[in-house]
C-alpha cells in the first residue's frame, strides 16, 4: 500500500472536565500529529463536549491518533467522520475594505455565495460566510482583491449524514 | 534487627468506624481513603501547601510515612515499592518546587508503566492562576507523563477521586496518577462518605479478554512456524503472568528472549531462555530475532533499544503482538496478529489449546549453538577488579534470591547480563527513561515492600551522587539495603560511547572530586566498606551480608571496561560489536 497523506476529520466525545482540551491538543503536539483545526462545544449530552479535529496523515497516523486518544481517560468516543458521508461546516468572518463606490460589486460576490453582511463601517464591510472549507477558501480568494483587513475562521464542525 | 516495617493498624474495627459518615477535613479524608486502599507506606516531604495533610498525620501510625531528603528520593522509593510489590506506590509533596522535584520520577514510572498515586499540594483555589508563592501548574506540567491527573476543587470529590486514582493506576496499562490538592481543599470540612464501590468510568474500560479469532490465528501460526521466537517484556511481570508464560514456553517449546524490564518474568536458567535482546543483548537473542519467521511479543513494546534499526528488524518474521494497551500495537512495528488483552489472561487462554511447535527442532538446535558459542564474556584479571566479576560474585552469594535494583549506565547492563533472575519482581531498573539517581532510592522502596528479603542496589559512582542523601533514611529507619557502588571514577557509559563513537574524545566524564564513599556512608551513620581487588571484594561483601542493617560497599573497578556486545546506533541488531581483541 502506498502511504497517502490525507485530510481526516475526527469527532471526539469528551468529559467536560477542566484541562481536557489541553490533554487532547497536547497529545497531538507531543506525538507529532498535525492539527489543522479544532473546534469544541457542547454535545447532545450534558457533561460531555464534542471536539471536531481536522488532521492530516496517512492511515497509520490516523490509527495511532485514534488509539492514543482513547488512552486519555476523559475521552469517551472517537469517530473518524471522513470514513463516511459527512457534513462539515465552518464559519468565517471577513472584514473587507469597501469604499462606498466598491460596495455594489462586493455585494454581488456576497450574494452569489449566500453569505451575509453583518456590519458596515465607513470604509469596510464585515461578511459572514458559512460552508465547507472549499467554499470559504473560494470566498476569501474573491474578496482578496478588495483588501481583507481581518479574517477569522472557526475551523470545521462536522457530523455523519443520516441517522447513524 | 529488621527494617522498621509498616505496622498497619487498620483493623476491621477501625474500618467500620471510618465507614460511618462523619464531618472531617479533606486531609483526614485523604488519610482514611488511603487506608481503605490498603496503603501501608508512603514516601514524602512536607511544605506549606500540604501542612494540613501533615498535621492530620501527626501521631498517626496506621501507615508508615518515610521522610526522604529530596522529593526525587520519595518518588523513586514509591516506584521501587510498586515494582517490587505489585501494589500502588504512594508519595506526597508540597506545591511548586516540591511538585516539580517529582517530575523525573513521574516520567520514569510512566515510561515503565509503574502504578503510582502521586499527591501534591497546591496553593488555595482562590490563588490558583495568580503566580502565588510556590504555585506551579503541576497537573499541566505532568500531563504528558501521567496516565491521568486530578486537580481537586471540591473537598466532597476527594474520596471518589482517590478511589478512582488507585483503580486507574493499577489496572489496564499501569501508570502514575497525580492528585493535586489545593490547600483550602485539604483544610475544608465535609461529610466523609467512604468510596469503596467498583469504579465506573465511561471513558475507561481496559480490555482484559482477547479476541478469540486472533488467538486461533496465533495457534495456527505457531503450528506452521519453523523458527518461532518469544519476546517477553515487563507486561509479563506486571500482569503476574510468569507461571502462565513458563507453561506456554514449555508446552510449545518456543525459545524465549526477555527484555530489560522482562528480566525475572522467566527463569534465567531455563534451557529455552536465550537472554536479553537489543543494544547490549546476547548474540543468540539478536540473531534469533533477525532470523525468526514468527516473533511473538508478549507485553513488550518494541523499544528502539530492543529493535535497533527498525527497517531491518526481524525482516523474515510474522509479528504477533500481545499487549493490554491497544495503542502499542502497530506503533513501531507492523503487526500481523494483534492481540489486545491482559497478558496473564491471554496466556491462560492460549495454554488451553497450545501445542508443541514441532517444525522448530532444527531452530532450537541452531539457537542452542549460538548460546554456547557466544555467551556474555569478559577478560578477567587478577590486577584490577572487573565489574562483571563483581556482579557474578553477588549472584553466586545470593543464588539469584535477592531483589536487585540498579541505577543507569554500564553497571546496569552488567547487572542485567550477569545476574540470574528466577522470580518476577526481583529486578528493579529504569528502562524507558533511563533515569540516573533511580537505583538507590528505589531500593529503599523495594525493601519497605519486602522487609524480609535481601535487597541489593547496584549503582555507578555518577548516579550514586544523584540521590546519595537518602542514606539518611536507611540509617534512621534501619532499612537494611546493601548499597553497591561500582566506582570506575568516570561516567562509564558515556566514556564507552566517547571511546567507540566519538573517537576517544573524552569530554567531561571525569568524576574526580567524588566524595570518599566510605566516609560519606559513615557520615550518615551507615557502615561503609571498600574493596580494590578480588580478595577484598569477597571479604567486604561477606561482611556486608553478615551485617544487619544498611551497608555501602564501594568496589573500585577497572575504568577501561566496556559493555559488550554492543549494537551501534543505526545498525540492525545482528550487527553487534563483540569486543573481541583480534
Ligand atoms: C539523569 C540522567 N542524566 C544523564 C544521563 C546520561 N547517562 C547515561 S549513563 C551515564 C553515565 C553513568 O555513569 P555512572 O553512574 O558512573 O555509571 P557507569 O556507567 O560508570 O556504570 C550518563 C551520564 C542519564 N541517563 N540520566
Amino acid at each position: 500500500m502506498i502511504p497517502t497523506t490525507l485530510k481526516h476529520t475526527i469527532a471526539v466525545l469528551v468529559n467536560d472536565q477542566p484541562g481536557v482540551l489541553q490533554r487532547v491538543s497536547g497529545l497531538f503536539g507531543r506525538r507529532g500529529f498535525n492539527i489543522e483545526s479544532i473546534t469544541v462545544g457542547q454535545s447532545e449530552e450534558a457533561g460531555l463536549s464534542r471536539m471536531v479535529i481536522v488532521t492530516t496523515g496517512d492511515e497509520n497516523t490516523l490509527e495511532q491518533v485514534e488509539k492514543q486518544l482513547y488512552k486519555i481517560i476523559d475521552v469517551i468516543k472517537v469517530i473518524d467522520l471522513s470514513s463516511r458521508p459527512m457534513v462539515a461546516r465552518e464559519l468565517a468572518l471577513i472584514k473587507v475594505k469597501a469604499e462606498p463606490a466598491e460596495r455594489p460589486e462586493i455585494m454581488g460576490v456576497i450574494e452569489t455565495f449566500r453569505a451575509a453582511v453583518v456590519d458596515i463601517g465607513p470604509s469596510s464591510l464585515m461578511v459572514q460566510v458559512v460552508g465547507d472549507t472549499e467554499k470559504i477558501d473560494a470566498m476569501i480568494e474573491l474578496l482578496k482583491p478588495y483588501g481583507i483587513r481581518e479574517l477569522s475562521r472557526t475551523g470545521a464542525t462536522a457530523m455523519i449524514r443520516g441517522n447513524v | 534487627m529488621s527494617a522498621q516495617i509498616p505496622n498497619v493498624q487498620s483493623t476491621d474495627e477501625l474500618r467500620e468506624k471510618w465507614m460511618k459518615p462523619e464531618v472531617i477535613t479533606g486531609s483526614e479524608m485523604l488519610l482514611r481513603s488511603l487506608l481503605l486502599e490498603g496503603v501501608e507506606c508512603v514516601f514524602g516531604y512536607p511544605g506549606g501547601a500540604v501542612l494540613y495533610i501533615y498535621d492530620a498525620m501527626h501521631g498517626f501510625d496506621d501507615f508508615k510515612h518515610l521522610l526522604t531528603r529530596h522529593e526525587q528520593g520519595a518518588i523513586h522509593a514509591a516506584d521501587g515499592y510498586a515494582r517490587a510489590s505489585g501494589k500502588v506506590g504512594v508519595c506526597i509533596a508540597t506545591s511548586g518546587p516540591g511538585a516539580t522535584n517529582l517530575v523525573t520520577g513521574i516520567a520514569t514510572a510512566y515510561m515503565d508503566s509503574v502504578p503510582l498515586v502521586v499527591i501534591t499540594g497546591n496553593v488555595a483555589t482562590t490563588l490558583i492562576g495568580t503566580d502565588a508563592f510556590q504555585e506551579a501548574d503541576i497537573t499541566g506540567i505532568t500531563m504528558p507523563i501521567t496516565k491521568h491527573s486530578y486537580l481537586v476543587r471540591d473537598v466532597e470529590d476527594l474520596p471518589r477521586i482517590i478511589h478512582e486514582a488507585f483503580h486507574i493506576a493499577n489496572t489496564g496499562r499501569k501508570g502514575p496518577v497525580l492528585i493535586d490538592i489545593p490547600k483550602d481543599v485539604s483544610a475544608a470540612k465535609s461529610l466523609f462518605k467512604p468510596h469503596t464501590e467498583p469504579v465506573m468510568m465511561r471513558g475507561y474500560n481496559p480490555r482484559v479478554l482477547p479476541n478469540k479469532l486472533q488467538l486461533d490465528k496465533l495457534h495456527q501460526a505457531i503450528a506452521e512456524a519453523k523458527r518461532p521466537l518469544i519476546l517477553a517484556g515487563g507486561g509479563v511481570v506486571y500482569s503476574g503472568g510468569h507461571e502462565e508464560l513458563l507453561k506456554f514456553v514449555e508446552t510449545t517449546g518456543i525459545p524465549i528472549t526477555t527484555t530489560l524490564l522482562g528480566l525475572g518474568g522467566f527463569p534465567s536458567g531455563h534451557d529455552l531462555w536465550i537472554g536479553m535482546p537489543g543494544m547490549h543483548g546476547t548474540y543468540a537473542a539478536n540473531n534469533a530475532i533477525q532470523q525468526s519467521d514468527l516473533l511473538i511479543s508478549i507485553g513488550a513494546r518494541f523499544d528502539d533499544r530492543v529493535t535497533g534499526k527498525l527497517d531491518g528488524f526481524a525482516p523474515h518474521a510474522r509479528i504477533a503482538h500481545i499487549d493490554i494497551d491497544p495503542a502499542e500495537i502497530g506503533k513501531n512495528v507492523k503487526t500481523d496478529i494483534p492481540i489486545v488483552g491482559d497478558v496473564k489472561t491471554v496466556l491462560e487462554m492460549l495454554n488451553i489449546e497450545a501445542g508443541h511447535s514441532s517444525y522448530a527442532d532444527e531452530w532450537r538446535t541452531t539457537i542452542a549453538g549460538w548460546k554456547k558459542e557466544k555467551p556474555f564474556r569478559y577478560d578477567d584479571s587478577e590486577e584490577v577488579l572487573k565489574p562483571q566479576w563483581v556482579v557474578e560474585m553477588l549472584n553466586d552469594t545470593t543464588r539469584g534470591e535477592a531483589i536487585v535494583t540498579t541505577d543507569v549506565g554500564q553497571h546496569q547492563m552488567w547487572a542485567a547480563q550477569y545476574y540470574r533472575f528466577n522470580k518476577p519482581r526481583s529486578w528493579v531498573t529504569s528502562g524507558g527513561l533511563g533515569t540516573m539517581g533511580f537505583g538507590f532510592p528505589s531500593a529503599i522502596g523495594a525493601q519497605m515492600a519486602n522487609p524480609e528479603r535481601l535487597v541489593i542496589s547496584i549503582n555507578g559512582d555518577g548516579g550514586m551522587q544523584m540521590c546519595a542523601q537518602e542514606l539518611a533514611i536507611c540509617a534512621i529507619n534501619n532499612i537494611p539495603v546493601k548499597v553497591v557502588v561500582m566506582n570506575n571514577q568516570v561516567l562509564g557509559m558515556v566514556r564507552q560511547w566517547q571511546e567507540l563513537i566519538y573517537d576517544n574524545r573524552y569530554s567531561h566524564i571525569d568524576l574526580s572530586g567524588s566524595p570518599d564513599f566510605v566516609k560519606l556512608a559513615e557520615a550518615y551513620g551507615v557502615k561503609g566498606l571498600r574493596a580494590t581487588n578480588k580478595q577484598e571484594a569477597a571479604a567486604a561483601w561477606q561482611e556486608a551480608m553478615d551485617t544487619p542493617g544498611p551497608v555501602l560497599v564501594e568496589f573500585v573497578v577497572n575504568k577501561h571496561e566496556n559493555v559488550y556486545p554492543m549494537v551501534p546506533q543505526g545498525a540492525t541488531i545482528d550487527q553487534m560489536l563483540m569486543g573481541d581483541k583480534e
